[in-house]
Order: structure tokens, then sequence, then C-alpha cells
């Protein structure tokens, strides 16, 4: 128990942000329009890619060959997720906005 | 190489620590806004730009200024190395993947973010702070912290790579109330396995590694199994709700790394995944519970009086009820989109109107195979945005068109929503076809649609069909008219 309370301690920061983050995901899409839920979920998709930094980090201190090729093959797999994710939304994104120019 | 490590040390003796965190407190500015601007039409595509320049920032600033007990980030090369392949991989796929597969595409994607988080908390496992050990054995907020972030990692991995397999017509459903009881002990052998390993006080972590392996093992079988009895229409709820599960995992590599952009990333989007998965459940009437718990279509309701006879109808005919109707309603669905035949369908709109008729698109919120999609698959094809009428709205008008033309939809028109309370989509709200005075309904056979049930709209005396691949249907029709 006591070690949990430290735990919240050391971390009350990063807990704030939590609770904040939580309250301003919910308010930022909850008035999204059903045309751009899938677009939105691709783009939100991309932005938990930055697990990739926890990956580089790991590699960047790995000492055993086991630690380094995982740590490859996470930085991989994070870095797919980051840049497949925006591309792909933005290739979604692009034929909605090609549209509306030509339409004006 | 060197040269960079020597930039690098030059820049971390003037400017120090502070720029990490200072590119940090940018990137998730940056996020925020991207996600704000990704909820508006007008913006979403600079936001999408945002978001990615915010992360292209957190990435670069980690390999430059990252320090962990004073030590850079090593083997830079590799690093790099593997951005890059996972940068060409990735540019590969989402350059050239067919838009119809994209609830694939992000299912992958977001499998990949998922395995990376697993990956992380299994290589992070050896290295808990001796300090913390000592002091209070394994029971400590950094252990809780890799196993949540393994657990949740795994089963997101394994989840999201069944999703895709079945989105893609690679694996099939097991739908057995069997796996319902077994999903729910594996749930709970899970958590009260993190517990044990937990409990088990001052132990090397190394010496303990085997049952992390295990918690791994376990939570990659819990995935597969999560997923497997889930199918039909609830599948985009799933890859939702995975990857909310997927956020969550990034942030609690935030919170083993102090590392606030991985935290507010990871939170961001767990919490708006959870409510894009609401607004989704409720676009179906279904609750969350429902979802993952009931397995979907699998009952015994849905046996539709069969009593009903089918008309069928020519394409001449077709064309001639199409031309000389003043309201056309074109309801399009997932068939249409595997048919590729959105060009076609546009081709036919352009022809209709040239000769005098309304032509208006009625687009359920969640035909395709996730809500939205349709939109993009319509969009891709050129057809105007403002032809596109909304669920509520196409309702309202619906009395007044002429042909409901339904193009490879069939759930979304399925009159049993509000009909019959025993079937397994009743209560979803339906774009209502059969008010229409006349229905063309193109098929390619009498197969049932996604969700596995009959549907009585086939059957009603306003409905004609029209059999065939719906790209070469609409050709024929196209075709008829010209030549009229």
């Amino acid at each position: 128990m006591e070690s949990i309370l430290e735990f919240i301690y050391v971390h009350r920061e990063m807990i704030f942000i939590v609770i904040l983050s939580v309250f301003l995901g919910i308010e930022i899409i909850s008035n999204v329009p059903s045309v751009l839920h899938t677009p939105l979920m691709s783009g939100a998709n991309a932005i938990h890619g930055v697990v990739v930094i926890g990956a580089i980090i790991v590699m960047g201190h790995a000492e055993t060959t086991l630690a380094m090729i995982f740590g490859f093959i996470a930085v991989v797999l994070g870095t797919l997720n980051v840049v497949g994710g925006f591309v792909v939304t933005d290739r979604m994104l692009g034929m909605f906005r090609n549209k509306q120019k030509r339409r004006s | 190489m060197d040269e960079l490590i020597k930039v690098r040390e030059i820049l971390q003796f003037t400017l120090g620590g502070s720029v990490l965190e200072i590119t940090y407190m940018i990137a998730s500015i940056l996020f925020i806004i991207g996600l704000k601007m990704l909820s508006h039409p007008d913006t979403a595509r600079r936001g999408n730009i945002w978001a990615a320049v915010g992360m292209a920032l957190a990435i670069i600033s980690t390999i430059v200024f990252h320090q962990q007990d004073g030590e850079h980030i090593g083997n830079i090369g590799w690093i790099l190395g593997a951005i890059a392949l996972g940068t060409i991989i990735g540019t590969l796929i989402a350059k050239r993947v067919q838009m119809t597969a994209m609830p694939q595409l992000v299912s992958f994607f977001n499998g990949m973010g998922g395995g990376a988080a697993a990956l992380i908390s299994l290589m992070e496992f050896p290295h808990i702070s001796q300090a913390l050990i000592t002091r209070h054995g394994l029971l400590n907020g950094q252990v809780l912290v890799i196993l949540l972030g393994l657990m949740i990692g795994s089963v997101s991995f394994a989840g999201s790579m069944i999703a895709y397999g079945k989105l893609d017509g690679k694996i099939g459903d097991i739908r057995s109330g069997v796996l319902r009881i077994v999903n729910i002990a594996l749930l709970v052998l899970l958590l009260g396995f993190i517990v044990y390993i937990m409990s088990l006080g001052q132990v090397e972590p190394s010496n303990v590694m085997y049952l992390v392996y295990i918690l791994f093992a376990v939570s990659l079988i819990y995935g597969v199994s999560f997923v497997m009895p889930i199918g039909g229409a609830d599948m985009p709820v799933v890859i939702s709700l995975l990857n909310s599960f997927t956020g969550v995992a990034a942030a609690m590599g935030g919170f083993l790394y102090d590392n606030q952009v991985m935290l507010t990333g990871g939170i961001l989007v767990g919490s708006a995944g959870t409510i894009l998965t609401v607004l989704m459940c409720k676009a179906m009437n279904r609750s969350l519970t429902n979802v993952i718990i009931g397995a979907f279509g699998g009952g015994a309701s849905g046996e539709a009086d069969q009593d009903g006879h089918i008309k069928q109808i020519g394409v001449p005919d077709a064309a001639v009820l199409l031309n000389y109707s003043p309201r056309v309603l074109i309801i399009p669905g997932y068939g249409l989109a595997v048919a590729q035949a959105q060009m076609l369908c546009h081709e036919l709109d352009k022809l209709l109107e040239r000769n005098g008729v309304d032509v208006k698109y009625a687009i359920h919120p969640v035909a395709g195979r996730m809500p939205g999609h349709m939109n993009v698959l319509l969009a891709e094809a050129d057809i105007p945005y403002d032809k596109l009428l909304e669920s509520e709205e196409a309702n309202q008008q619906m009395e007044d068109v002429d042909v409901a033309i339904v193009i490879g939809a069939n759930d979304v028109v399925n009159p049993a929503a509000e009909d019959d309370p025993s079937s397994p989509i009743a209560g979803m709200p339906i774009l209502q076809a059969y008010k229409a005075r006349n229905i063309i309904v193109m098929k390619r056979g009498m197969g049932k649609g996604y969700a596995g049930i009959e549907n009585n709209l086939f059957f009603d005396e306003k409905t004609n069909m029209l059999f065939g691949n719906a790209k070469e249907s609409l050709q024929q029709v196209v075709n008829e008219i010209k030549n009229m």
C-alpha cells in the first residue's frame, strides 16, 4: 500500500496530466461529425505511435543483443504505426479537400 | 554519425536537457491542436499535418537530447536504420492500399503500436530500479506500469491482428458460448497473475523473467480470443476500442520514462478513442458490454418469414424506372465499395441529373465497414459533398422519393431493426428505404448481410431485385440510359 502511495506521490504531476488529458480528449472528440469518424480514428491511431519514443529509449540503452533485436523490432513497429497512420490519414483527407476546392 | 554525436554534445552542453522538455511540451500541444482540427472537416488535413510535425519534433529531440542516468542514446545508426525501415514500409503500405481496405489498415497499424508497447515493457522489466526493489520488493508502481503496459499492449497487438485478418477475409468468426466463458476466465487469470508477480517481494527481476514471458503469452492468447467471437457489424467498434487500448499502453510507457509526450499522446488517444467507441455504439444502438460479451448475429432470431415473393427486375426496366422518376435516392453500402463501383455510381448520377432527375445519396453512419467509411469512398469518386444526406435528413424526405436504389447495402435498410424486437439489430437506426415509392435493390444474390440476418425489405412488394455484381449491373444500367 505504502509503495503505491509513494508512486502516486512521486508521479503526482503525471497523474494530473492524465486526468486533464482524459477530459481534454473527451471534449475534443464529442462533437465530431460521423463523416470524420474514419479519418479521426486513423489520425488518433497515428498519435499513439508516440510509443516509438519509448522504443528509441530502450534501443538507445540496450546492452545485450536480445535487447538490441527487440528494440529494433519495437522501433520498426512504432515507426510503421506513426508514418503509416499519418500518411494514410492525409490520403483520406486529401480526397475531401480536393473536392471542396473544386466546388468553391 | 560521429558528427551527429559531436553536435549533440555541443547542444547538450549549451542548452541542457530543458530543450527536450520544451520540445515535448510543444509536441503535446501540437497533438491536442491536431486532434481538435481533425474533428472539423475544413481543418482536418492541416490538423493531421500538425500532429505529424509534433511527432517528428518529439522523435528527433528524443534522439538528440534524451539522457538516462547521464547517458545519451546510443546505437544511433541502428535506431535511424529502424526508423528508415519503418518509414519506407509504412509509406508504401499507406500509399498503395485501396480505400475499401481502410478498416483493416487502421487495425494493422494499431497492432504495430501495441506490439511496440509490449516489447518495451518486456525489455524494461529487468531494469527496474534496484532502490525500489530493496525498499518495496516488486510491489511498486514501476512494476505495475510495466506489467499493465505489457498486458494491454499485447492484447492490442494480437487483437488487432485478428481484426485485420477477419476484415481482410482471412480469418472467420468463431461464435460459441464457451469462448465467452474462456474470455472472462482469461481476463481474471491475467489480472491475478499481475497481482501474483507483484506480491513476490524482494526478488531479482531477471530471476522472475519467465513469469513475465508467461504473462506476455497469455495476454496474446487473450487478445486472440477476445476478438475471435466478435464479428459482423461490431468490428469497427472493436477496432476503435483496441485503438484506445494502444493509447493507454503508450501512456504506461510515459509513466515508466517520466515522459510527458508519451503520456499526453497516449492518454489523449485513450480517452478520445473510448468516446469514439461509445459514439459508434450509439450509432448502432448497442451498448459496449453488449458488443464485447454478446456475440453478434449468432442467435436463432432473424429467421424472417420467407413466404413473401421476390420480384426481379431487368436492366432495361430498371433504367426506364430511374430515368423517368423525378427523385432518386442512392443508398450505397459496402457491396458498392467491394465491387469498386463508386465511379460508375457517380456516372449514373451525372447521367440522370442531365436528364432532369434529382439524385441524392443517403449515407448511413455505419455504411461501409467503419463509421464515415462510405463518405471517404464516395469522396474518392468525386461525388459532391452536398449531395450526401445524413440518415435523419434522408428519412424525412423518403416518402417523396420515387426510387430508392440500394446498392450493396443490406443491414442498414433492414426494417427488422424497427419492427422485430428479437432481431439482433433491433433498435439500430436505419435508412427507411421501405417508405420510398419504389425500391431497387442491387445485390449479388440472396446472401445475408454482414450481420448475418434475413432482410424483409427484399420481400416487400415495392421492391425490385436486380441481381448481379454491382459494377456490372450499374454499367448495364448506365449503357441502357445512354441509349435511350
